[in-house]
């Protein structure tokens, strides 16, 4: 269970205005990435964001470049989940293998606020804000597992030593 | 209720019915990496198993950058060579076999009924042979070398119809550039695209690699043409292995379904900077072109080469215009070779090019200078992709580079073929 509050954006936020191209050949880690996290989208994201906070937007979300940046760097900002009518599919993938939930539910996009205070239930594949419940297509226990151990390194890690173990 | 082709292999895969939307965890057939491998070494390593799983469903082609133009590539294709050998992977193809999606199919691995993942875009090509095939990331690759599984989503399906024949002058790539042109590059986003209709067993393989190949420019996980005899007989004359074909139910549901008439279709081309920025040859026709591109793993088998050659023989291209020809493969450079097709294109004033994806990605071997414009049989166009970010990329057939390659400006192969 988690609970956070909403940033609502549009359609078709692209990986240029979630992570700048001018920073996609610096390495940098995590916590470095997370204060340009939707620089050229919403300067006052960076600064105001908390843990457990969630992104609600419209189509398309994460198209353009498939650098993993783009998902890494809202991670590393403490939030959630995504929350979208539809991902772009390479932005979907990274996005869960490196730890960061993508849920798609046209009828939270469409209900939620920015300001709204959200609750996600992944098992239950549920959205709950205000009284308001919205029912996303549950992700099965194994994407679940991967966003929960924190990527697919570290899921495919534990995987491996369960395994052996 | 019937199902579609891609819900139908999913599900077999994963010893379940599968409907899309839902997402399952499966053992795919093969994994295909390029010059990238070094990277996703780099990720295998963190996980910290000494072996990979399934040493025989890993395939490795060496394209993007070769030869090695620098130090830094030699060393990535060092690192790679010398984990080959170490984990015993016998499906190594080093830098003299051409590009990865051709070099795949020509030798047997991308078989009817079978799931493909490759750390590529453009493993969608493969469809063009019934397989199921996706482009994934750098980090599940390395996680299935670990694990032998990768999860997916089964996609939706949009399913594109093609009735009618070509003009004379009109080709496949003019189809697909009017398709992405028409729907946009995110029309296909996470779906299946599965090219029928009456006119879809009369593409030629070389014709279905190129939709295949371009389904990822419409955003699409992968295409599928449903295997026909000539499927079958080009797959079998490069493999002992069996194979089954899938194919979609007659009562299967898809998103939508368009439908294209193929006689109607004049040249297309897609202008900078997004390739869904199509207009018809003649709108654009005139404008000076500085380099032609002619190959590709969208459009560099023998029978492309062939077209262009047909327009250049016994000609001179344009004093201010140079021409690249880079083949597919290996294979598809000796066909061309053995039928004059090379030697009328040297003959011509072209470069040829080593098999490899060089130029196409901007790697090396013919960048852009800035101002430039080049018109290109590849796949991409966006903004600085072949050179300067103020170089300009259109993407046409090979009959439109090679008719605007013989008069140094875009040109509307219909007046020159």
């Amino acid at each position: 269970m988690s609970t956070g509050r909403v940033w609502k954006y549009g359609d078709d936020v692209n990986t240029d205005v979630i992570f700048p191209g001018r920073y996609t050949y610096t390495l940098m880690p995590p916590e470095e990435m997370a204060k340009h996290a939707l620089e050229d989208l919403d300067p006052d994201f960076a600064t105001s964001v908390r843990a457990g906070d969630v992104i609600v937007a419209g189509k398309n979300f994460g198209c353009g470049s498939s650098r993993e940046q783009a998902a890494a760097c809202l991670r590393a900002a403490g939030v959630r989940a995504v929350v979208a009518k539809s991902f772009a599919r390479i932005y979907f993938r990274n996005a869960i293998n490196l730890g960061l939930a993508v849920l798609q539910c046209d009828e939270a996009v469409e209900a939620l606020a920015s300001g709204d205070e959200a609750e996600i239930e992944f098992a239950a594949g549920t959205i709950t804000s205000g009284g308001r419940i919205f029912k996303f297509f549950p992700l099965p226990e194994s994407v679940i597992g991967i966003v929960q151990a924190g990527g697919l390194i570290e899921y495919t890690k534990n995987k491996l030593k369960g395994v052996r173990s | 209720m019937g199902y579609t082709f891609s819900e139908k292999i999913l599900g077999r895969k994963a010893g379940r019915k599968v409907q899309a939307g839902e997402v399952v965890t499966i053992a795919p057939d093969y994994c295909l990496s390029h010059d990238n491998s070094a990277a996703i070494i780099g990720e295998f390593k963190k996980i910290g198993v000494p072996r990979v799983k399934a040493p025989e469903k890993i395939v490795i082609v060496l394209d993007h950058i070769v030869p090695a133009a620098d130090e830094k590539y030699a060393q990535n294709h060092k690192t790679i060579r010398e984990f080959v050998r170490d984990q015993d992977l016998s499906h190594f193809f080093d830098i003299q076999h051409g590009v990865c999606h051709q070099v795949f199919c020509e030798a047997g691995f991308a078989l009817p009924g079978t799931v493909i993942v490759g750390s590529d875009s453009h493993t969608t090509t493969y469809g063009a042979f019934g397989a199921f095939a996706a482009g994934i990331g750098r980090t599940e690759a390395a996680s299935i070398w670990a694990t032998d599984e990768i999860w997916l989503r089964v996609p939706e399906t949009l399913r594109v119809d093609f009735r009618g024949a070509f003009q004379e002058g009109v080709y496949a790539k003019d189809a697909v550039l009017k398709l992405i042109g028409d729907q946009g590059v995110d029309r296909a986003n996470y779906e299946a695209i599965e090219f029928g209709g009456p006119s879809a067993g009369d593409f030629s393989i070389s014709s279905r690699m190129t939709l295949a190949n371009m389904a990822a420019e419409m955003g699409a996980k992968n295409g599928y043409f449903l295997p026909d005899e000539l499927t079958v007989a080009w797959v079998k004359a490069r493999t002992l292995k069996e194979f089954e074909v899938i194919a979609s139910d007659t009562d299967a549901v898809y998103e939508s379904v368009l439908s294209y008439d193929l006689s109607s279709l004049e040249p297309q081309i897609a202008c900078p900077h997004t390739v869904d920025n199509v207009k018809p040859v003649v709108e654009v026709q005139g404008r000076p072109v500085h380099q032609v591109l002619i190959g590709t793993c969208t459009n560099g088998r023998p029978e492309d080469l062939e077209i262009a050659a047909r327009i250049l023989k016994g000609r001179k291209i344009h004093p201010s215009t140079r021409v690249l020809i880079l083949p597919a493969s290996r294979e598809a450079y000796l066909e061309s070779l053995r039928k004059g097709t090379i030697e009328t294109l040297s003959e011509a004033g072209c470069v040829i090019l080593n098999p490899g994806c060089g130029p196409c990605l901007g790697a090396h071997q013919g960048l852009l200078a800035a101002g430039e414009t080049v018109v290109s049989t590849s796949n991409r166009n966006f903004r600085g992709r072949m050179g300067h970010r103020d170089s300009e990329i259109f993407l046409a057939s090979p009959a439109t580079a090679a008719a605007s390659a013989l008069e140094g400006k875009i040109t509307d192969p219909r007046t020159r073929s």
